[in-house]
């Protein structure tokens, strides 16, 4: 019974949904970005390296004299170059999107920190940046302006792909390509502008772990943030809502085992907390995702004229 | 100096690299020996610099370096996988002396080191060294955890100290364990949450675990990661460092830490490389307070905060320590929740 009580007054308390929120701000911004590049038929399993670099570069923009906003724009940059480098790979090349995803993840995880190391040689403690502050809100209100960023970006995604000509366009490049070049759309175009788009919000959710979350930059920050925002894509169907949905509940989990090891360590052995988020996620998987509809041409390479 | 860019980024590039610059070890190894009075010293991290850990061993070199006493070269973030053939590099290069850590590969370090027996391995291990060639060290530094321990305990007011460690291993445990021990000295009411990460570097994480903690009451927080004296800071409660002194980092934050100082093991080994004296030994004691290899941090911006007759207290403890009157228990087990 006492146990219950406990659990009960972690989920009633504002420390508790402030830390879902702010635990699932990479979670929300990721999963769309990759959400987007999944829409216009091109799977991007470069999402860990894309978010080490945006990681990096906003942090590196802050730390020699830009400030905070520049910082994101930068990383925002950075991860649309990446995207521009993987879409050119598997879009007009064809190559596969596996094979290309994973060479980008290791591209943009080792070239952050080379590029780190190049400028910071010497260094023997990591070098820090003033963060973003949380706004002076009550409760769980209070958030970093990324985070309030990263909620607005739900809606204008799901706004732009449901509610607008270009939106339209990537949709239908993900599912009919043929289709939308009988409309004279150039589906090379749409799908670089999408990867590339999408790449951008990606490297956002790793500036969010060094600009607002941390105030440094380390190797493997993002350990593996990335690949669980594939894993939401498919919780969410591919559907932006459900994504932000999707990205709350993980935070939720998250935030609720590091809550509940303060009661129960003494009991379970700590790996089993650890374990808890993504075996509720698998469950939520399981239950959520069985009438998801994938994207029909995903995955599928487009060549013009071919039958 | 070349060789952390291969090794952290550039893979492709790397045998390119790899290939010149064993060329170049190889014609320097040529060289006549008098032309070597400086001790040729290679640091081999599986994690980059920055760490803690680490960095106490490539300071140490590096003073050493700009003493004139030795060459340094280093390659960090080397994966374990990767960790016997950059041995092998440096070796077949002609170092004399070689740092690192194999705790992720035991076997195939000390199988590495059989091989040359004219070189001197200096290695970060749990386990016992291994003739003729192959020393080992490690953190313990648990004597200044305990010193740190007795001073948390005085410093908590809600009587709860919050824990966040990485993942339990000994190198974590026994400095954990030595420093629940102080806080229960000066403190017997005080209890104790811990909780693991399942990460070394994810100081977002640590930060968030931090909080968790804090907001069920602790307000002491025993920062083992990057992230919980930043979480600490944020909510204003006090913080106990471990490794490195974060104090000038954390000024309001940061009481006490447990210092470790590599300086005499790293100082012992190259003096008995230039000696022509180098044997396989445990190095673990020249991380002892008494051999000035740990100590615990000036008080600094919290002299005169923390009352003075636990100051006394601790100073007292302090020198049972040295003169060997007090021992600080080794206890690796993982520590657990007091809750």
């Amino acid at each position: 019974m006492e146990i219950a009580q406990d659990i009960l007054n972690i989920l009633l308390s504002a420390a508790f949904w402030t830390a879902v929120l702010r635990i699932a701000t990479p979670y929300v911004l990721g999963t769309l970005g990759e959400l987007v590049c999944e829409r216009a038929g091109v799977l991007n399993l470069g999402i860990e390296g894309i978010m080490t670099l945006g990681a990096m570069a906003g942090w590196m923009a802050v730390y020699q004299g830009a400030d905070l906003w520049t910082g994101v724009l930068v990383a925002a940059g950075c991860g649309a170059l990446m995207g521009l480098l993987h879409a050119t790979l598997t879009v007009p090349l064809g190559l596969s999107q596996h094979v290309t995803g994973i060479g980008i993840t290791l591209l943009g995880t080792s070239l952050s920190y080379y590029v780190y190391r190049l400028v910071l040689p010497q260094a023997s403690t990591p070098p820090t940046i003033t963060p973003f502050q949380p706004l002076d809100l009550p409760g769980a209100l209070a958030q970093t302006p990324l985070t309030y960023l990263a909620v607005l970006l739900a809606g204008v995604v799901a706004y732009v792909l449901y509610r607008t000509p270009v939106g339209l366009a990537v949709r239908m490049v993900g599912e009919n390509p043929a289709a939308a070049e009988a409309q004279g759309l150039s589906v090379t175009g749409v799908r670089i502008g999408a990867v590339m788009a999408g790449s951008a919000l990606m490297a956002l959710a790793g500036a969010f772990l060094t600009l607002s979350a941390f105030n440094a930059f380390f190797f493997n920050m993002v350990n593996g943030r990335g690949w669980i925002c594939i894993a939401l894509v498919v919780f969410a169907s591919w559907r932006p809502g459900k994504a932000l949905l999707g990205a709350l509940l993980f935070a939720a989990f998250d935030a609720f085992q590091l809550r509940l090891q303060q009661i129960a360590g003494g009991v379970l052995p700590y790996q089993v907390f650890l374990m808890l988020p993504y075996l509720l996620s698998i469950l939520a998987l399981v239950l959520v995702a069985r009438r998801a509809s994938y994207p029909r041409a995903l995955m599928i390479p487009y060549r013009k004229g071919e039958r | 100096m070349r060789l952390r860019g291969f090794n952290t980024a550039a893979r492709l590039m790397r045998r390119t690299v790899l290939c010149g610059l064993a060329g170049m070890a190889v014609a320097a190894a040529a060289l006549p020996a008098w032309a070597q009075s400086k001790v040729k010293v290679a640091g081999i991290y599986t994690v980059p610099i920055e760490q803690q850990w680490v960095s106490r061993i490539h300071t140490a070199l590096k003073a050493a370096e700009a003493r004139g006493d030795i060459e340094y070269v280093w390659a960090e973030s080397v994966a374990n996988t990767d960790y016997e053939r950059v041995m092998r590099q440096y070796a077949e290069g002609g170092q004399q002396l070689i740092f690192g850590e194999v705790f992720g590969v035991e076997r195939a370090a000390r199988a590495v080191a059989k091989d040359y027996p004219k070189t001197a391995f200096v290695m970060g291990s749990s386990f016992k060294p291994q003739e003729p060639n192959f020393s080992v060290f490690d953190n313990y530094i648990q004597e200044p955890a305990y010193l740190t321990g007795m001073i948390a305990g005085a410093m908590t007011k809600s009587n709860v100290i919050g824990m966040v460690g990485g993942y339990p291993i000994p190198e974590v445990n026994r400095l954990m364990n030595a420093f629940m021990d102080g806080a229960k000295e000066v403190n017997p009411n005080v209890k104790f949450s811990v909780s693991f990460i399942g990460s070394w570097f994810d100081p977002p994480k640590a930060k968030e675990a931090a909080f968790a903690m804090i907001d069920r009451g602790a307000d002491v927080m025993y920062a083992e990661r990057f992230g919980v004296s930043d979480a600490a800071k944020e909510r204003k409660v006090l913080a106990i460092g471990n490794v490195i002194n974060t104090q000038p980092q954390y000024p309001e934050t940061v009481v006490a830490s447990a210092l470790w100082h590599m300086e005499p093991s790293v100082d012992r080994a190259i003096a008995t490389v230039k000696a022509g004296s180098y044997k396989a030994e445990d190095y673990g004691p020249y991380s002892h307070m008494k051999a000035g290899g740990s100590s615990l941090a000036p008080l600094g911006t919290f002299e005169g905060k923390v009352p003075a007759d636990v100051v006394a207290k601790v100073k007292a403890r302090e020198q049972e320590i040295r003169d060997g009157k007090f021992t600080v228990k080794v206890n690796d087990g993982e520590p657990k929740s007091t809750m």
